[in-house]
């Protein structure tokens, strides 16, 4: 951006980001589809579709245009709450543009219709041709250093090693024989699976690395009843988290970054070598040594294999995606994108590349016809606001690794409100507020802010033990990805004590500020 | 302030300062009403909005001179209007010496107590008016401020040091007025003080140097005093813009030949041959390309860019855009001094009338050459006189040097090629169109082609300014100022300013040119001549030049804001008579300081900030 690129900002609210950008757009919460759908008619109306491209390299186009003709501006605005003129700027900049990339996170995912969202994105940058090619394409940006890395090993219920899918009969018995062990043929389950197969009684067991679920997932108190209830549960993790408390047995963990060796991949496919600096403190053990021990106990004996071990395994198990990865070449490079079959090639700069080789390389890319449909939750009489929750710069998730140490960036909990229902219920900046939602209720200090927009709440889940946020947020989920609908619930907003008259006449000053 | 908002407001006052500098805000994001619908949906920002950030300092300005200072509701309105996080304005805002960031009163007297104006007694003056008019402004404490009518404070040099001791007077308001104060007595400076501002505020009138000797050339200075500088006609009628025709005539290539041929050196401090400066720049191939003149002219006892502007802003409008055309500049920064409220209206009035007629704009002298000019104020910070602060201030930054390289001609201002010059060394550049760049290096001697003018202050008969062609001595320009003051005999000369050296009485043959100063391991620095006679107490002069510095370093790198608190404080124990280790020790440390300030530092600042100090120790032997 310091050499002229220019950022367009969807986000409800007017973050940090967005007050960065050249243009934000203030859409409602969970209209993303409205939009994606909207700018893609403009862009097809205004006759800016990569034509050759489409027809070359993608499927199902027609079927797509005919949805997107009913997205009109009028229709997105009404939907969005974005001005047209801005939506269709923003289109027009978008489709104009030499090299646009669109970039998301969390707010297009956690939603009951994640998967949606983010297709109504991919067929905009299929639309284009903006994919597969230099300063182009899709990209979820990661909340961690090596999200991206748990799929590739596998740490997902439905794939094995490299994205390999374990109901495939071919890649199981390659995997048997690889590793001497029965493969299960079908997927497993999700978070989300889990949980419901918690309140079924068909799962019972659960062995947790590194994750805080009782803090950081959907409906809290149903959660913390569903890890209560369980027979056995194994926590490991670098600290003694709220999850690890209703553990029978806790393992002690070293930190993946600093003390122990290993690979992560970044949100551009990047594997990088991470060295061990120094010892872990007491007990705690590497993951490997963990896990190595309790298969030997289980029966199997790994062999106490050493990280660099394991990943030459995963080159063996995948070789399509990290075949050439070898440590000394991962050093040598700085890391390698991949796939990288072998040791002589460089690694992929773009992942699609081959929609634009001549005939396509492997399938073409299909659009998908997705349709708006507001969150579960509407806002109704006796829940009139909507409540967002998200993160704030300072802090890290559940608050385990962040909120240990003081920063002047600490604000502690708030529910961040618009300045116009501030002012409609006379809350001054500070005042405790109850949120209460249909599944719990909570006490927060309200934080006013033009950020938002009236109507709508923000809250994160950084600050668990003080305010758990996700005692009220749904447990709705999208069927595609297990993802909960985290960015939307309904929620009543109300005063937690009575004020006092004279507090009332320093608010009515308080409100001649704002 | 901090990194976040705070609720305070700006009064309308206020408000109405910056719109009607930046225009009205056009949402409830910039400063605005909130349009609950619009606005809670959509908003602007990112690089246009970054694009301001040069209106910063401007918006700071209009601010403090409505309502005198700068408070946390200004500075809220400020940053909204400019999308500037309102930890960064603070920082900017508490840079500079002439912003307050605490109530002040409307009325602030500004009285000089620098070197110039110690010599002619400004410390009597201050002990005169501390006790007809009270202490000095101190910053007040507490949220319920009674702010008076007027307060006065000390200033560093106000380049006033021919009509010694000087004094500035600032009224804020609805019409800021401003006047600069000469030759100030408790009974000028009190009514005034009490009184405030006459409508018609106006600098003293110049008090310009002899009249030419004979065969004397005067270059710069030929229509100081004789030409009426608010009249574009009289200018003309005197030759001007006869250099810019031939200029556009000759083409951009041709100018910067003749100004090589000339051999002009740079005329700020570091003697850079302007030719070689502009070619560079002209060859970048990276747009646009900006032209900066500084005038932000703060060495202590120096006042010849004050003059000339004041004098002559018509010449200086035409050389920038004699530069500018050179170099494939479309825009030239102006950079004045805060402290310099009659140049600064001059160079605006000019730069108007050029514009109106057509010698500045979109169409220079119908010749399709664009060229416009932009003034910057100062806010009263020595170090953005230099060159990459200067960018920083005008960038809306803090006004603190940067790194080199890149050099300006390659990534200056915005980032761009730059050129950076002097007025001085700017208003030599239509003589020698006019005259040829040949013609004009026979003047003055081989490596010194050209005049120079020099700023005399001190004990001399007739202090003012002086031009001269290069090849002059000391002593005979002592004798065109008349000598040295009846009844006095010359202790030394300040040779180039704080940042420059102390020289004896028994050196006064030295040839005041790049090369003879350079060879005497003296310098011309700013063309500052300020004579110190006998009667004079040195040290605490000293003292001041040290004070000075502590007080006008940046504080950027720790060479310099180490170097200057140390070096004042060595000075402080000798003159209280606590020497650590001896007078020796003393004398040791404050060369060990010195050195690596002038090792290490990353600008001239920290560089020079003991070469003064230094020759009074070493040259004078003052503590033996």
């Amino acid at each position: 951006m310091r050499s002229g690129a220019s950022l367009y900002v969807m986000d409800p609210r007017r973050t940090e980001t967005a007050a960065w950008a050249d243009v934000w757009l203030g859409l409602r919460v969970g209209s993303d589809i409205a939009l994606a759908n909207a700018m893609a008619r403009v862009i097809i109306h205004a006759g800016l579709v990569h034509q050759e491209f489409i027809g070359r390299a993608t499927t199902g186009f027609d079927a797509y245009k005919a949805c997107v003709e009913k997205y009109t501006l009028e229709f997105a605005e009404r939907e969005t709450g974005i001005p047209g003129d801005v939506i269709r700027d923003a289109a027009l900049a978008y489709a104009r543009a030499p090299r646009a990339m669109i970039c998301w996170t969390l707010g297009i995912t956690e939603h009951h219709n994640a998967v949606d969202n983010v297709l109504s994105l991919i067929n905009l940058a299929l639309l284009t041709g903006k994919v597969g090619k230099y300063g182009c394409g899709l990209n979820p940006l990661r909340g961690q250093n090596n999200v991206q890395g748990g799929g590739d090993m596998g740490a997902i219920p439905n794939r094995l090693t490299g994205f390999q899918d374990n109901t495939v009969p071919e890649i199981r018995e390659r995997f048997e024989k690889a590793w001497g062990a029965k493969i299960q043929p079908t997927h497993g389950w999700n978070l989300t699976q889990m949980f419901h197969a918690m309140d079924e009684g068909k799962l019972t067991s659960l062995y947790i690395i590194g994750e805080n679920p009782a803090q950081s997932d959907a409906d809290a108190h149903r959660i913390e009843t569903r890890l209560s209830g369980l027979d056995h549960l194994v926590v490991q993790d670098i600290f003694l988290t709220k999850t690890a408390e209703f553990a029978t047995v806790v393992f002690p963990a070293s930190s993946s970054w600093c003390e122990a060796e290993g690979t992560v991949t970044n949100s551009e496919r990047r594997v990088q070598r991470c060295r061990k600096a120094v010892d872990a403190p007491g007990d705690a053990r590497d993951d490997i040594w963990i896990i190595n021990e309790i298969a030997r106990r289980l029966g199997h004996d790994f062999g106490n294999p050493s990280a660099e071990t394991v990943w030459n395994d995963v080159r063996r198990v995948a070789p399509h995606m990290f075949g050439g990865m070898s440590y000394q070449r991962l050093e040598e490079f700085d890391g390698l994108q991949w796939p990288c079959a072998d040791e002589s090639k460089p690694g992929a700069q773009f992942l699609h590349g081959r929609l634009w080789e001549n005939p396509v390389g492997g399938t073409p890319a299909p659009f998908s016809v997705v349709e708006h449909e507001p969150p579960v939750e509407q806002p109704d009489a006796e829940y009139p606001f909507v409540l967002t929750t998200g993160r704030r710069l300072e802090s890290y998730n559940t608050g385990v690794q962040s909120q240990g140490y003081n920063s002047p960036l600490h604000r502690g909990e708030s529910v961040d409100i618009s300045p116009e229902d501030a002012l409609r219920m006379d809350v001054m900046d500070g005042e405790p507020l109850r949120v209460t939602s249909r599944r719990g209720s909570v006490v927060a200090p309200a934080r006013i802010d033009d950020a938002l927009k009236p109507g709508l709440v923000f809250m994160t889940l950084h600050s668990p033990d003080q305010v758990a946020t996700n005692v009220l947020t749904i447990d709705e989920f999208d069927p595609k990805s297990g993802t909960a609908e985290f960015k939307a619930c309904a929620v009543r907003v109300e005063k937690a004590f009575v004020r006092h008259a004279q507090m009332r006449a320093t608010t009515a000053v308080v409100k001649v500020a704002h | 302030m901090d990194l976040h908002f705070s609720d305070a407001t700006p009064t309308t006052e206020e408000r109405d300062a910056v719109d009607a500098l930046l225009g009205l805000p056009s949402s409830g994001w910039d400063g605005g009403v909130r349009d609950p619908v619009r606005d809670t949906h959509t908003a602007r920002g990112g690089h246009e909005a970054r694009a301001m950030r040069h209106l910063l300092l401007p918006a700071l300005h209009a601010a403090q001179s409505r309502v005198g200072w700068l408070s946390e509701g200004a500075l809220n309105y400020v940053c909204k209007r400019l999308s500037v996080p309102p930890a960064d304005a603070w920082g900017v805002a508490t840079f500079y010496a002439l912003f307050s960031t605490t109530p002040r009163p409307k009325r602030v007297l500004h009285v000089c107590d620098d070197i110039a104006c110690k010599c002619a007694g400004a410390d009597t003056l201050i002990a005169d008016l501390e006790r007809a008019v009270g202490p000095a402004y101190h910053a007040p404490k507490g949220d319920h401020v009674e702010v008076a009518e007027f307060t006065w404070m000390r200033s560093p040099c106000l380049g006033l040091c021919d009509q010694a001791p000087a004094a500035l007077l600032q009224e804020a308001g609805p019409q800021p007025a401003e006047r600069m104060v000469g030759s100030a007595t408790l009974d000028t400076l009190g009514p005034l003080l009490r009184s405030g501002t006459p409508a018609d505020a106006v600098s003293p009138p110049f008090r310009g140097g002899a009249p030419p000797a004979p065969g004397e050339r005067r270059l710069l200075t030929r229509r100081v005093g004789e030409v009426d500088p608010t009249s574009l006609d009289a200018y003309r009628k005197s030759g001007g813009y006869d250099a810019l025709k031939e200029a556009i005539e000759v083409g951009a290539e041709r100018v910067i030949a003749e100004v090589t041929a000339s051999k002009l050196l740079g005329r700020g401090g570091a003697a850079f041959p302007t030719g070689r400066k502009w070619d560079a720049v002209a060859r970048q191939p990276a747009q646009p390309h900006y032209l900066v003149c500084n005038a932000d002219e703060s060495e202590p006892g120096t006042f010849k860019d004050r003059v000339l502007m004041e004098e002559d802003p018509f010449a200086l409008v035409e050389s920038m855009t004699i530069a500018g055309f050179a170099t494939g500049c479309e825009l030239g920064y102006l950079y004045v001094r805060g402290e310099y409220p009659l140049a600064n209206e001059r160079v605006r009035d000019a730069i108007a009338q050029a514009r109106e007629s057509g010698l500045l704009g979109d169409n220079v002298l119908g010749k399709g050459v664009k060229f416009d000019i932009e003034i910057r104020r100062g806010a009263g910070a020595y170090i953005c006189g230099e060159e990459t602060a200067l960018f920083n201030s005008i960038e809306g930054m803090r006004g603190e040097p940067r790194n080199k390289p890149p050099f300006p001609v390659q990534a200056g201002l915005f980032g761009k090629p730059t050129v950076v010059n002097n007025v001085e060394t700017l208003m030599n550049v239509p003589h020698i169109l006019m005259m040829g760049g040949a013609e004009y290096a026979k003047i003055g001697t081989e490596q010194s082609t050209g005049t120079r003018l020099f700023c005399v202050s001190g004990s001399v008969r007739k202090p003012g300014l002086y031009e001269a062609a290069f090849g002059i001595t000391a002593k005979q320009l002592l004798e065109m100022a008349g000598g040295v003051t009846k009844g006095r005999k010359v202790q030394t000369v300040l040779l180039g300013g704080a940042a420059g050296v102390f020289i004896r009485p028994d050196e006064l043959d030295m040839v005041l040119t790049f090369e003879g100063t350079r060879a005497a391991k003296a310098t011309l620095g700013s063309g500052v001549f300020m004579v110190v006679d006998s009667q004079t107490e040195l040290k605490p002069l000293l003292l001041r030049i040290a004070a000075f510095f502590r007080d006008e370093s940046c504080g950027q790198c720790v060479p310099c804001r180490v170097g200057t608190v140390r070096q004042e404080e060595s000075l402080h124990r000798i003159a209280t008579g606590k020497a650590r280790g001896g007078m020796k020790g003393e004398v040791a440390l404050l060369d060990d300081v010195g050195m690596a300030m002038k090792d290490a530092s990353i600008c001239g600042l920290g560089q020079t900030a003991y070469s003064a100090v230094e020759s009074a120790i070493h040259r004078l032997r003052i503590y033996q």
